[in-house]
């Protein structure tokens, strides 16, 4: 695709990708430190985590406005306008996995001082770990405009939302299992749905990436194999 | 399904959403002297609705545009090869009367150009020479609904005597409006009408093409990609000549097929 | 993309001495400039009111003349010996006999001398009984009474009263007049010396003259000198050829004529010096009486209420011979009498010293009035200087440029429109543009050929007419018409035409309905331009017959009429002084017809301008 005739408008729409993949580097950042220091149950690297938390909401903020200066100045059109739009919207994603990771990291602030073994967080550890495989993917699909691997990461939420489902049942048992783990689980439980739903942010990044591209919303319906909801509980198994 | 749309034909867009034709043109062919300035065109005007023709200086939309009603017979070195069809009848045609075809496509201009004469008078010549009225008080009533039409009346409506050249340029164009409906066309074009224009007059040209389209087919020409976007319902693409992609204008303006389109409207061309 | 904006602009230094010189010329520049166009200016403005100037005061007699006012008795047999009633034969009558008898009654003096009767009658202008025969003529009953009319008197007699036949300079006298005598020749003393200054101007004309032959005497002795030189070589060459040679007869001859000429030169110069002595003699004595020639100024004296004329003059007398009788020979008081120089001498001028004298006693009892010439404005041509006016020549040129007006107008302006709006752009439009071109170019004389070959031969019009005039006229201002009218039409814009094409007007009604009224100031100029060209046009319509003498005003457009200019040049070839001035004067009238159009059309494009 050749320049704009105007070069100042090339350099703002550089300028607000340079926003969107520094966003992008603060999200990882913060979902390896918040799970980090849920496994360790590190109050200080909590604290960060809910400190850059702020930052990204910032540069979010900034985004916004760019957006916006970007629309009435220069009236996009075409792809440009779609670019825009997706900037927005992927920025409003961002920043929500940023304060799921914070909610993390404020959990861990909750837990500290409460009786945490270690093996009942790995569930969540490997989760996490699924999850940032996928935004690592989908923010590079989102800088190199890759349709392709934005479908795939698409296609690859339902591992995550397989993953909970088990995870769910896991922790369930758990506190079956030992009414100490009860408070701890609980909050890994929330845990767990926080970063299920980084994965539909995180699809939601794809989507948009799609719709930058080919202008065109995924044609499928979104896996959605979350069947928590579904999942029975049977309380008369204690006794 | 994405792979269903790549593959359709990017030149004739099925008529999703548009009107009836009122318009055909095929094959179309403009030549001034050895300079061809229009290749091969063909393209349909969806009727009451307003067709917009972009595209950079000297890609032929004007020179299509005045072929619509023949204004380029005025051109001694303009030869039009190809056929152009309002409602089946081929305009081109030797037995068809270019006066009579001029007063069912009307045409306001760039410029505004009333007639040195009264506002009353720029109004009443059409359908004066076209013998449209049967008494003075039929006349009056065709000049007043006009003018009410084209949005102007009730600013004037105290001088009508006053000449038409006395009015801004907002108001002139307006009275141009006027002056092209009281002949009760069927179709109408305009040709970059609000460039030598202010904003507020333009908004309330916009505004009357949008009202007028409810009556009238109207094909547009405008540099103006914004105005386009704003007022037409197909939009086509012109580039040296060549009709290059063509409509529904949200399509093109979000999403066209062409490179060349894309790089038009993003600001990329040059 | 554009790359040029980053090279180092260097700043213009407006303050340097380079700069400073470069303003300096520039502003003499501009100032010589100016100066040029206003000398321009000057030049032209000089030039027009020097022109236009002495035109106008050119004309200025014929603006006015002189009318006596007599008391006639209408008799009955002079203008209606048969007592008739009816009107037309009343009308036949002689008028000009009880004028005559009325002026002669004035002068009896003329009565017995048939020469001097006939000296009187040629005071009276031959249309004198004009205004006598209207009154009689409205009211036979008048026939027989005594009435007070105004008479038309001759060309001559009317310059003479505005002082173009000779200055005239009157010297109440300051002595006391005697008169010897009533009539005849007589002598008149005076008191005091009250004829020295006509004497001292005799002697100065006397030296004048003498002044005069004696510069064409000593000319004629340097001839003589060359003569005398020639006439010896020749005798030598005589004497030096042998006789019976070819040549000798020829030089015979030669030296034969060399001799008569100076034998005639030196009879010449022996008159002339002669003349000169006596000059001279008289110019010396001083107090002698001189005695006054025809080739002298005259010198009347009006005493007692008749006039002498002095053919002797002194200090203090003359002697002469009675003009108009003397009522007494009583002495005249200081004061009461006077004396009359007239300058120009009497064989200079065509009015004669009886009939100088016979014009100031008239005009001494006051019988003349001097008003404005209506007759100019109101008579057609005439062989008569004081009653040639211009009304058939106006008449004329007004019929001439009406016909040229209604023929060259519509058909000019049609042919601009059909070249510039309907013909197609091809090589024969191309060849008849340039030829519309230069027949604007062709000298107007060659039209008047084609008028005569065309117009008269073949078609037979009637001669001399404003149909022909005006025919002719149309064809030379066609040119310029169309030139006009189609520049006027290339300058209104497309967008109008655009404009009335695109509501659905044809081609002709978008060009007659918005084109042409925005045209019309353009084609209106063209068109004055095209009439001030051909009013003033006399060539072409000379050689269509228009040089004759026409007498009456033209009542249609087939009747013989002339135009303005061609009065004017069949004025400016007459001698008499009246036909000079009347001349400039139709000059004028022709500038202020020339005015008037020119104004109508400016108003007229004035009323068309539209803005657009």
């Amino acid at each position: 695709m050749s320049d704009h005739t105007v070069a100042a408008y090339d350099n703002e729409l550089k300028e607000l990708a340079g926003s969107i993949a520094e966003m992008g580097g603060i999200a990882e950042r913060l979902l390896v430190d918040s799970v980090t220091a849920l496994v360790r149950i590190d109050t200080s690297l909590a604290q960060t985590v809910i400190v850059g938390d702020i930052r990204l909401d910032g540069v979010q903020r900034r985004v916004e406005t760019d957006v916006v200066n970007i629309i009435a100045r220069r009236q996009p059109m075409g792809q440009d306008l779609r670019e825009l739009v997706a900037a927005l919207r992927v920025s409003s994603d961002l920043e929500r996995i940023g304060d799921m990771a914070k909610n993390i990291a404020k959990r861990v602030v909750a837990i500290d001082g409460h009786y945490h073994p270690k093996r009942l967080a790995l569930g969540v550890e490997h989760i996490a770990e699924l999850a940032l495989e996928q935004l690592k993917a989908v923010i590079d699909a989102y800088t190199d405009k890759d349709v392709d691997t934005a479908i795939s990461v698409r296609a690859r939420d339902n591992e995550i939302d397989a993953m909970y489902t088990s995870l769910f049942r896991e922790l369930l048992t758990y506190m079956m299992e030992d009414p100490r783990n009860i408070t701890f689980c609980t909050h890994l439980l929330f845990c767990a749905k926080n970063i299920e739903r980084i994965g539909d942010h995180v699809t939601n990044i794809a989507e948009n990436v799609h719709f930058l591209v080919t202008g065109e919303q995924p044609a499928d319906d979104r896996p959605k194999h979350d069947e928590s909801s579904l999942t029975p509980v049977d309380f008369g198994a204690r006794t | 399904m994405d792979a269903m749309v790549k593959e359709q034909t990017i030149r004739s867009v099925p008529s999703e959403g548009f009107r009836p034709s009122k318009v055909v043109a095929k094959d179309v062919d403009v030549y001034y002297g050895d300079k061809h300035a229009i290749k091969s065109l063909s393209i349909d005007i969806p009727e009451r609705s307003v067709t917009a023709f972009i595209g950079p200086s000297g890609c032929g939309k004007s020179t299509f545009l005045r072929c619509l009603n023949r204004m380029n017979d005025t051109i001694a070195s303009a030869r039009v090869t190809g056929r152009i069809a309002i409602e089946g009848q081929d305009i081109y045609d030797t037995s068809l009367d270019v006066v009579q075809l001029r007063a069912r496509v009307g045409m306001v201009f760039q410029k505004p150009n009333p007639f040195p004469k009264s506002i009353f008078e720029n109004v009443a010549y059409g359908p004066r020479i076209h013998g449209l009225a049967t008494s003075k008080a039929d006349l009056e009533a065709i000049v007043i609904a006009s003018l009410k039409k084209a949005g102007l009346y009730e600013e004037v409506k105290d001088r009508l005597g006053d000449s038409g050249t006395g009015l801004s340029g907002g108001q002139q164009q307006r009275l141009c409006i006027a002056r092209a409906i009281a002949v009760s066309p069927e179709v109408i074009l305009m040709d970059e009408p609000c460039s030598a224009l202010d904003p507020i007059a333009t908004a309330k040209i916009e505004e009357l093409i949008d009202e007028l389209r409810e009556n009238y087919t109207i094909v547009i020409v405008t540099h103006s990609m914004q105005q386009a976007a704003r007022v037409s319902q197909k939009t086509a693409f012109f580039h040296l000549g060549i009709l290059v992609e063509e409509g529904p204008t949200d399509l093109i303006f979000t999403n066209p097929k062409e490179r060349r389109t894309q790089d038009y409207i993003t600001g990329r061309f040059g | 993309m554009t790359d040029a904006v980053a090279t180092s602009t260097r700043a213009v230094d407006f303050s340097s001495e380079a700069a400073r010189r470069h303003v300096r010329q520039r502003y003499r520049a501009e100032a010589r400039f100016r100066l040029y166009g206003i000398g321009a200016i000057l030049f032209a403005a000089t030039a027009l009111v020097v022109l236009v100037g002495d035109i106008v005061i050119k004309s200025i007699p014929a603006f006015t003349i002189s009318e006596l006012t007599l008391e006639v008795e209408a008799s009955a047999e002079a203008i209606n010996p048969d007592g008739s009633t009816d009107p037309a034969v009343i009308a036949r009558g002689d008028f000009v006999k009880p004028i005559r008898e009325a002026l002669l009654a004035r002068f009896p003096g003329a009565a017995d001398n048939r020469r001097q009767r006939q000296q009187l009658y040629g005071l009276l202008s031959s249309d004198a009984a004009v205004a006598l025969r209207r009154e009689i003529v409205a009211d036979p009953a008048l026939i027989g009474q005594k009435l007070t009319v105004p008479v038309l008197i001759s060309d001559d007699a009317d310059l003479f009263y505005k002082g173009y036949v000779t200055g005239t300079e009157t010297d109440p006298g300051r002595g006391i007049a005697s008169p010897s005598a009533t009539t005849g020749d007589i002598t008149i003393l005076s008191s005091a010396n009250d004829f020295s200054d006509e004497l001292v101007a005799v002697k100065r004309a006397l030296a004048a003259e003498a002044r005069a032959l004696r510069g064409e005497r000593d000319r004629l002795r340097e001839l003589a000198v060359g003569n005398t030189a020639d006439l010896a070589a020749m005798t030598e060459r005589l004497a030096a050829t042998a006789a019976g040679a070819a040549d000798r007869a020829t030089l015979e001859g030669q030296v034969a004529k060399l001799t008569s000429d100076r034998d005639s030169l030196a009879s010449t110069i022996a008159g002339y010096s002669a003349r000169i002595t006596d000059l001279e003699a008289r110019y010396d004595s001083a107090g002698a009486v001189e005695t006054l020639g025809a080739d002298q100024p005259s010198l009347l004296v009006e005493i007692n209420g008749g006039v002498v004329k002095a053919t002797e003059v002194g200090n203090d007398r003359i002697s002469g011979t009675v003009l108009i009788p003397l009522r007494s020979a009583d002495a005249a008081a200081p004061g009461t009498w006077n004396a009359l120089l007239l300058d120009r001498p009497e064989a200079a001028r065509k009015v004669s010293d009886q009939e100088v004298a016979w014009l100031e006693s008239l005009e001494n009892e006051g019988l003349v009035s001097t008003g404005f010439n209506w007759l100019f404005f109101t008579n057609g041509d005439s062989r008569e200087a004081e009653l040639a006016g211009i009304l058939g020549a106006l008449v004329g040129t007004a019929y001439t440029m009406l016909v040229t007006l209604v023929i060259c107008l519509p058909v000019g302006v049609a042919a601009a429109i059909y070249l510039e709006e309907f013909a197609p752009k091809n090589r024969w439009t191309e060849m008849i543009e340039v030829n519309i071109n230069n027949l604007a170019a062709v000298p107007s004389i060659v039209f008047g050929l084609l008028g005569l070959a065309v117009f008269l031969n073949f078609f037979g019009l009637p001669r001399s007419s404003p149909l022909v005039g005006g025919l002719v006229l149309a064809l030379l201002v066609l040119p310029t018409i169309i030139i006009a009218a189609r520049a006027a039409l290339k300058a209104v814009p497309p967008s109008i035409r655009e404009g009335a094409l695109g509501v659905g007007a044809s081609q002709q009604q978008a060009v007659f309905h918005h084109v042409l009224p925005l045209a019309m100031p353009g084609v209106l100029t063209g068109t004055i331009i095209g009439m001030a060209h051909a009013l003033g046009e006399t060539a072409p319509l000379l050689l269509i017959g228009m040089i004759a003498f026409i007498v009456d005003v033209p009542h249609g457009v087939t009747e013989a009429a002339t135009v303005l200019p061609v009065q004017i040049f069949l004025w400016s070839d007459l001698p008499e002084i009246g036909f000079q001035a009347k001349t400039s004067a139709a000059i004028i009238v022709l500038l202020c017809f020339l005015f008037l159009m020119n104004g109508l059309a400016i108003t007229l494009r004035k009323r068309f301008e539209r803005r657009w």
